[in-house]
């Protein structure tokens, strides 16, 4: 057969493809363009937004009470995380203290809802990976957690519990012994876990030395949580800048060494542990008894009880639920250790019973951004795999 | 702790501190909550961000988020701010540009990676335009919409509609027509 020589010669030009919107490793609603050069990625090229619902908008129409839930629907996969740091926001904004106890009960649960994040991180990126066995045993603790969930607050997913001034309500009764046997038997189920993962020959193979990122790239990215702490830096809000009663526990944070997705599988196994072990002491001090939410019924509704009794708590109950409070204007940038890294809500008042901006830092933004730095040069199997690690969830990236 | 703030921006070059603002209204919450602001230009912002990053008394490395902000009906309409934390001295501070409609800001791309995106996104929801921005496309909101969604003058419901024609067998889009007109409850009394 004859062959022109400048057939032989042609380079070959980069393939294109287009990976989700519906793939089920996608992590929902991601579109990426991948460009390969055989099988090896050359770029990529997420496209997001699919999932955006304008909730930065909805916020400068609600009351600041009103904002809340749509706190819980960002990472539908860690709610309580969100809104406690918009509580916290709303709270520096109006300079309100929090009683003890809600502040204990507010530690269990955000722990509580990191355990909830990373079995689905964990679970979900064994999956993507091919290992299917782990994440049906996770969905099994998750179903245990969002129970708690529900039975505080009547939601198994989007609380809107931890609310401005302290907690929606207190805890049932029994509920924290639950809590406490569900501690004892946790670390067994990740022990489970990690025989069906950590030593797996495969595991290993697909994700050592897989999107490997130095500590320099990490803060270059803006990385946070333990896409940073993979890296080997060590920085965690709940150390360095203590909120809530952090700075009382006595928990330690796993730094990763060499940066790849291997790492960073470990460090979210062991975050879970150290989540129990701050759950077991958050149990033990928690006070037995006293108010869950601050006093100041101008922020927060009085108890049904007070409302039978007293004339002026049906009138605040009423004016908060209908007009909502004000806020002096002033501005704040409120940052907590999200499960999935740093959470920040910026928030500026303007004097009126609505926020004038609500900003949404979420840290799936700035990890997905990093996605094309992390996948050039890897096969696009590989791809699957570093979308797993980001622990990408689109609520949040798209709001 | 606010100590080292103080001397942190004494320390700063004077080009590169608080500049005079037309409008004292943008500033009327610069140091509350001991958080700290810094104003600047618009056209020295890439300078400012990069002092900050590599000067050895602050080490601002990580940017946080970049973040538009809409004043409307003030003369110089827009606010970008940025959000820097420093690892090594466990602090942050807020960098903020105030411009008009008409003016754009030159991107911090080239000092922080991550800005193109957040950038991407200011452009996406205020219009607010980024100059040498290698990427400035749409992000958050849909392919072909039009408008700028986070802008005090845009209404909450936007300006189309979109359904399932059977006809055409597409997605049209159409006006948006509320049947009955859209109610912002502002409560008069203060209590």
């Amino acid at each position: 057969m004859l062959l022109k020589k400048d057939l032989l010669s042609r380079e070959v030009k980069h393939f294109t493809i287009n990976f989700g919107p519906q793939h089920p490793a996608a992590h929902g609603v991601l579109r990426l363009v991948l460009e390969l050069d055989g099988e090896v990625v050359r770029r990529a090229d997420p496209h997001i937004g699919l999932l955006h619902r304008g909730t930065e908008k909805l916020i400068e129409h609600k009351t600041y009470l009103q904002a809340l839930p749509y706190f819980d629907r960002l990472d539908y996969v860690s709610m309580m995380a969100q809104e406690h740091t918009y509580s916290l926001a709303v709270e520096t904004l109006l300079s309100l203290d929090v009683p003890l106890r809600a502040q204990f009960l507010r530690v269990i649960f955000l722990e509580i809802t990191r355990i909830l994040n990373h079995l689905l991180a964990v679970g979900c990126h064994a999956m993507d990976v091919g290992a299917m066995t782990p994440f049906l045993w996770a969905f099994e603790e998750r179903e245990k957690l969002m129970e708690f969930y529900e039975r505080a607050s009547g939601a198994r997913l989007h609380a809107s519990y931890i609310r401005p001034g302290g907690l929606a309500q207190d805890v049932p009764e029994g509920l924290l012994d639950d809590i406490y046997s569900f501690c004892d038997q946790f670390p067994l189920r990740l022990d489970e876990m990690e025989e069906m993962l950590t030593g797996s020959r495969i595991w290993k193979q697909r994700l050592v030395g897989v999107g490997c990122v130095s500590a320099r790239d990490a803060l270059e990215w803006g990385f946070s949580g333990v896409m940073l702490r993979g890296s080997g830096v060590a920085w965690d809000l709940r150390l360095n800048q203590p909120y809530e009663v952090y700075d009382r526990l006595n928990f330690t944070v796993p730094i990763g060494k060499s940066g790849d997705c291997f790492d960073r599988y470990c460090l979210r196994v062991e975050e879970m542990r150290q989540s129990v072990k701050i759950i077991q002491q958050s149990l033990s001090l928690l006070p037995s008894t006293g108010p869950v939410k601050s006093s100041n019924n101008k922020i927060t509704s009085p108890s049904r009880y007070e409302m039978k009794r007293s004339m002026e708590a049906v009138i605040h109950h009423f004016k908060i639920s209908s007009e909502g409070f004000r806020v002096q204007p002033n501005e704040t940038f409120s940052a907590t250790e999200a499960p999935k890294g740093e959470f920040g809500v910026y928030l500026i008042s303007n004097g009126s019973e609505k926020p004038y901006r609500c900003k949404i830092k979420a840290p799936g933004f700035a990890h997905l951004q990093a996605l094309d730095f992390m996948a050039k040069g890897h096969m696009i199997a590989d791809v699957v795999t570093i979308i797993g690690t980001q622990d990408i969830v689109f609520g949040e990236v798209d709001r | 702790m606010e100590g080292s703030y103080i001397s942190l921006i004494n320390s700063l070059p004077l080009v590169y501190s608080t500049e005079k603002l037309k409008d004292e209204r943008h500033l009327n919450n610069r140091f509350k909550n001991s958080e700290v602001t810094l104003v600047c230009l618009p056209k020295r912002v890439p300078f400012v961000l990069n002092f900050l990053k590599n000067h050895i008394g602050s080490q601002y490395s990580m940017l946080t988020m970049v973040s538009g902000v809409d004043f409307l009906g003030l003369n110089q309409r827009f606010c970008v701010v940025y959000e820097l934390l420093s690892l090594t001295f466990n602090n942050r501070i807020r960098v903020k540009a105030f411009l008009a409609e008409s003016s754009s800001v030159p991107t911090a791309c080239f000092v922080f990676s991550n800005a193109n995106w957040w950038e991407r996104e200011a452009w996406d929801l205020f219009g607010i335009l980024f100059q040498d921005h290698p990427d400035l496309r749409r992000i958050l909101t849909d392919y072909g919409f039009e408008g700028h969604p986070l802008r005090k003058d845009f209404p909450l419901y936007g300006f189309v509609d979109y359904s399932y024609s059977e006809i055409k067998h597409t997605v049209v889009a159409e006006p948006v027509q509320l049947p009955q007109g859209f109610r912002s409850f502002e409560s008069a009394v203060s209590w």
